[in-house]
């Protein structure tokens, strides 16, 4: 199927040549090679074992987007007769009873605030800290200790999110209380650290679950982030060494400027996953009656642990739609960040 | 401004391995010194010595002394960083910062040295370029980024980043292996020009640009694999070429190498 193109294109035509900076592209996967055998005479442009290969991989590549088109498309159909059945506007209220099928009454305004604001502030505290360790791991340390130590911070995403929902709700919310207690006295009249609308004391609160979240997605930010900065080019560090510049101007003028889309595009994935973490947030979070009040002392819910505290509700279709259409609306949040995360990566290229 | 550098029985090691035994030689100031021999032979190890860049690679090692009119500049009270901000370095691939600007790649060194106002940024700049022979060419795009040049631009903006700093001593290391001949031919010629004013070594795996380029030769040569690198001899660059001392060198030189 691909005979003309191969055809224009002679065996002897090779590569390009390597672009600046650029790993020696490698050579066309469909450039014929001369045959060998008499076998092969027949078919002399795409040998078998090219073309099975090619059609695994554009099967699996076809397949993850319809597989995707399909999650989409599940949402929304059931999504869509359950939002017929709303009584109150399903983007801006902050009311959500799903108990009476005769009455559903439910808006996913304080749900979307509580997600992005827990996720936002965990990102806050989660790049920073994951910006230090990558430069630590890639500039400052020494190799037999960055290894060991990037294992370290490896494992912390393969600790399942239930053991963070308890270590968050048992052991860190106690030690955050008197922080807490601190900051809404101190610096109470600022809304985000404003008396919340549940106890401090127990620490249900998006204080709580947003550094747990940091702590969760430190691990992805970091390793991306890491492996970026390695792969500053040495030749842009030399030029920065030759021209006197000590090991921090180094950083300062190439392995940043080098690494900046990869390090937001690794916290854009750190806030995804933030965005759609459940069980953690489900045990940690205090439920409450009270609207979000815009203080990081509040409880509530966001989309994830709302649904997965709902599960008894789902024999119900009407009811469970409700749920799956707040879920329609983090996947669509979720894929917006990531959208936004490729754009950036592109623009990068782009300057490349 | 243009230095000598005085090398003393320097060895040179990167980790356990010997890489570079008991170089001795005289640079003097305002003058091309080329450094040439075959692929690993210590040549671009030498000259990386030479602004204490070599001890920058992991385990790497120096032994014996560099003195710079006199100053060792491996003495224990000398911060390698004040070396490198004298001691300008042109490499192999050309490596502007693709980031900045062709005018902030220029004045990068200058920045780095703590010079802000924005005039005197501006004045280096163009003196800089100008003095690499580049000026004509970007003057029109100083805010374009440094990485839309082309190859052979690229290694004069190179060369116009390193002698912002007005360095002592400027090192080449085959700063025209990645270029075409018109380029290269743009370089040689601006070394020709910067003698006038710096101290310059240069690494060339090309004989011809040795010969055309250089006033002072250095051969180095490996007695065998896993041996270190030695300088067989140092001359004029026209006794080099013409009479050498050394049977290894003039082998070398005239392609029975080997």
């Amino acid at each position: 199927m691909n005979d003309r193109s191969v055809a224009q294109r002679p065996a002897g035509t090779g590569d390009p040549g390597a672009r600046r900076g650029v790993p020696a592209a490698r050579p066309d996967s469909e450039a014929p090679i001369p045959p060998t055998t008499e076998a092969e005479q027949n078919a002399p442009h795409v040998r078998p074992g090219d073309r099975i290969f090619r059609g695994l991989a554009t099967g699996s590549g076809i397949f993850i987007v319809v597989l995707i088109g399909a999650i989409g498309l599940f949402l929304l159909l059931q999504a869509i007769p359950s939002l017929a059945l709303d009584q109150v506007s399903f983007l801006t209220s902050r009311e959500w009873s799903t108990g009476d099928v005769n009455n559903m009454r439910y808006g996913i305004l304080d749900l979307l605030l509580v997600t992005v604001v827990s996720s936002a502030f965990a990102l806050v505290i989660a790049m920073p800290i994951a910006l230090g360790i990558a430069l630590f791991l890639t500039q400052y340390a020494p190799r037999r200790l960055a290894r060991p130590f990037a294992y370290v911070i490896d494992l912390l995403s393969a600790v399942p999110s239930i053991i963070y929902g308890l270590w968050g709700l048992l052991v860190l919310a106690p030690v955050l209380t008197p922080i807490g207690e601190w900051l809404t006295g101190a610096l109470g009249f600022i809304p985000l650290f404003a008396e919340g609308n549940v106890s401090i004391e127990l620490g249900g609160t998006i204080f709580t679950a947003g550094i747990v979240l940091a702590v969760m997605i430190l691990p992805i930010i970091t390793a991306v982030s890491r492996e970026v900065f390695d792969r500053t080019p040495a030749t842009h560090v030399e030029g920065a060494i030759a021209l006197g510049a000590t090991k921090w101007e180094v950083v300062r003028t190439t392995v940043l400027p080098f690494g900046k889309a990869g390090y937001v595009s690794a916290s854009m994935l750190g806030l995804g996953r933030a965005l759609g973490e459940t069980i953690a947030l489900m045990i940690i979070l205090s439920a409450t009656n009270a609207a979000f009040g815009w203080s990081l002392f509040d409880g509530g819910a966001t989309f994830a642990s709302k649904i997965a505290l709902a599960a008894p509700e789902f024999n119900d279709p009407r009811s469970a739609g409700a749920y799956i259409a707040a879920g329609l609306v983090l996947f669509v949040l979720t894929f917006v960040v990531n959208a936004i995360a490729r754009a950036i990566v592109a623009g990068h290229k782009e300057y490349e | 401004m243009a230095k000598r550098i005085d090398v003393k029985d320097l060895n040179l090691f990167y980790g356990k391995f010997h890489a570079v035994d008991g170089v001795s030689l005289a640079v003097p100031p305002k003058n091309v010194t080329a450094f040439i021999g075959p692929s690993g032979c210590g040549k671009s190890t030498v000259l990386r010595s030479l602004n204490r860049m070599h001890e920058v690679a992991p385990g790497a090692r120096v032994e014996g002394n560099v003195l710079l009119d006199g100053e060792d500049i491996y003495a224990s009270s000398i911060d390698p960083v004040q070396v490198r901000r004298t001691i300008g370095m042109v490499f192999q691939r050309p490596n502007p910062f693709p980031t900045m600007s062709i005018r902030d790649n220029v004045v990068a060194g200058l920045k780095l040295a703590g010079e802000r106002n924005r005039k005197k940024l501006d004045e280096v700049a163009e003196r800089s370029l100008r003095g690499a022979n580049l000026w004509n060419e970007v003057k029109d795009r100083l805010d374009r980024p440094g990485g839309g040049l082309s190859g052979g631009q690229q290694q004069r903006l190179c060369i116009a980043r390193a002698i912002a700093v007005q360095p002592d001593v400027l090192l080449m290391d085959e700063p025209c292996s990645a270029l075409d001949p018109i380029s290269t031919l743009a370089i040689e010629d601006l070394i020709t020009e910067l003698k006038k004013e710096y101290t310059i070594v240069i690494v060339t795996h090309n004989m011809q640009q040795a010969a055309r380029v250089s006033d002072q030769t250095a051969f180095f040569n490996l007695l065998g694999v896993g041996q270190p690198g030695r300088l067989i001899e140092v001359d004029d660059t026209e006794k080099i070429f013409s009479n050498p001392s050394q049977k290894a060198t003039e082998d070398y030189i005239s392609g029975r190498f080997g």
